[in-house]
């Protein structure tokens, strides 16, 4: 099918783009990468009256350092994080989770803000957010706010973003250079979307556990963080870890649906597989290095 | 709605056209410059078929406006060989592999593997048969493109 009819503008700056969706009272759609946008245009499931294109706008572009974090420009798109050298330094996460998203030829023009701001349950990126602590800067023509990303996901595809606000840029605060990143999702297909996966940072310092950091995705309605094994993680010697009732204690944060594509009792079975897996092998390299 | 005087670089030529904003790049390749080497299968980026080169990238042609292709420079599977009996390094190699039954998924393979194998990328193979799953084949069973992306990666092994 193709899309209804719609105005579209392609604003250079962030006040006008904010002007525009102020002026739309809420019958605007924000087109970034567009690669989830635009099927549902075609299909319908989206008919705004007006688009406003964001990828013209210089601000939102480019990867910079912060005192203590590292911005990630709201289009920067996903096949640019990852060729990002700053971003392979200092968030290796973030770029192992964003291989994941997709495909090459989506990656090549779906942005970081809008997988962000897209809120699905099951995707890599709102998750790998919520486990770096992120904050989601957001501008309007009321002014700027900054969102935690933890507070920012709401319910699938609903989150604190409302229709006159714009993602400006995600902040990635600051982890240990040798800290360690788990990442790891189970698909049907390379570039599917996941039924489920785990990500997250740990920091050691002298054989123990120093900082942890753990979140699912599609274990929930929205990224789902695994508080009560990060608190055991803590001060863990890495040489004795029990992973098996580790990996209990992180599915015990979960909230897990049936759909056609895996039970809640499947999600919760290879959840607790992955993530004993992912720790082992995350902690076997550290040792190793 | 809204009209817009855009203009873009196809194959080279230079071409100017108003488009109504919620015409995709796709469409407009096919009807209004007649490029219909530009396959439209799902029309919702799923199957890869209308990949096309925009500005040295491999994107979805059905996942972007034409609107949004104003001043880009395009490439579709017409802007690759100079005449028909000619063929590109990436044609070549799909004709030699075997890589292609009815051929409707094939010029969406061949532009991802050009701008993959496009100087100055030297692609491996993995970099090139991960990037295959962005494009679905109905006929082959994969192997014959397999074959030719590993081909085109320099390498020998055989699948």
């Amino acid at each position: 099918m193709k899309p209804a009819p719609f105005d579209y503008y392609a604003p250079t700056t962030i006040e006008e783009a904010c002007a525009l969706l102020a002026d739309a009272g809420g019958g605007a759609t924000i087109l970034a990468g567009g690669q989830t946008l635009l099927p549902l245009l075609a299909l319908r499931m989206s008919q705004p009256f007006v688009l406003v294109d964001i990828n013209k706008i210089a601000a939102l572009k480019g990867v910079a350092r912060l005192d203590g974090a590292t911005r990630v420009g709201s289009v920067v798109t996903q096949n640019e994080a990852i060729d990002d050298p700053m971003l392979n330094r200092l968030m290796p996460l973030l770029v192992t989770a964003t291989r994941h998203v997709g495909h090459h030829q989506t990656r090549n023009r779906g942005t970081i803000g809008g997988s962000i701001a897209l809120g699905e349950p099951a995707a890599e990126l709102p998750a790998t957010a919520v486990a770096l602590g992120a904050s989601i800067e957001v501008r309007s023509v009321r002014g700027v706010r900054r969102i935690q990303a933890e507070d920012f996901y709401l319910a699938p595809y609903s989150t604190a973003l409302t229709a006159d606000e714009l993602i400006t840029s995600v902040d990635f605060p600051d982890w240990p250079v040798d800290a360690v990143p788990v990442f790891r999702e189970v698909a049907q297909r390379p570039g599917d979307f996941a039924l489920l996966g785990v990500t997250g940072m740990l920091a050691i310092q002298n054989g123990r556990i120093s900082r942890a950091s753990m979140a699912w995705f599609g274990m929930g309605s929205t990224p789902t963080r695994a508080r009560q094994v990060e608190a055991e993680l803590i001060g863990k010697d890495i040489a004795a870890i029990d992973a098996r009732a580790l990996a209990e204690l992180a599915i015990a944060d979960t909230t897990p649906f049936d759909d056609r594509h895996a039970s809640a009792e499947y999600r919760r079975t290879v959840g607790r597989k992955i993530f004993e897996q992912t720790l082992l092998a995350a902690l076997q390299l550290r040792r190793a290095a | 709605m809204s009209e817009h005087k855009i203009e873009v670089a196809i194959n080279g030529r230079q071409m100017q056209a108003t488009v109504e904003g919620r015409k995709t790049l796709c469409d407009f390749l096919r009807v209004d410059a007649g490029c219909t080497g530009v396959h439209v299968g799902c029309e919702h980026g799923v199957c890869g078929a209308c990949t096309v080169i925009v500005d040295g990238l491999a994107v979805r042609s059905c996942l972007l406006l034409a609107v949004q292709a104003n001043g880009c420079e395009v490439t579709t599977v017409e802007g690759l060989a100079s005449s028909d009996s000619d063929l590109h390094p990436v044609q070549q190699a799909m004709k030699d592999e075997h890589a292609l039954q009815c051929g409707f998924c094939t010029p969406g393979i061949v532009m991802t593997l050009v701008a993959l194998t496009a100087e100055p990328h030297k692609p491996k193979a993995n970099a090139l048969l991960e990037a295959m799953s962005g494009h679905v084949c109905r006929c082959t069973g994969y192997q014959g493109i397999r074959r030719a992306a590993r081909k085109l990666a320099g390498s020998k092994d055989s699948p």
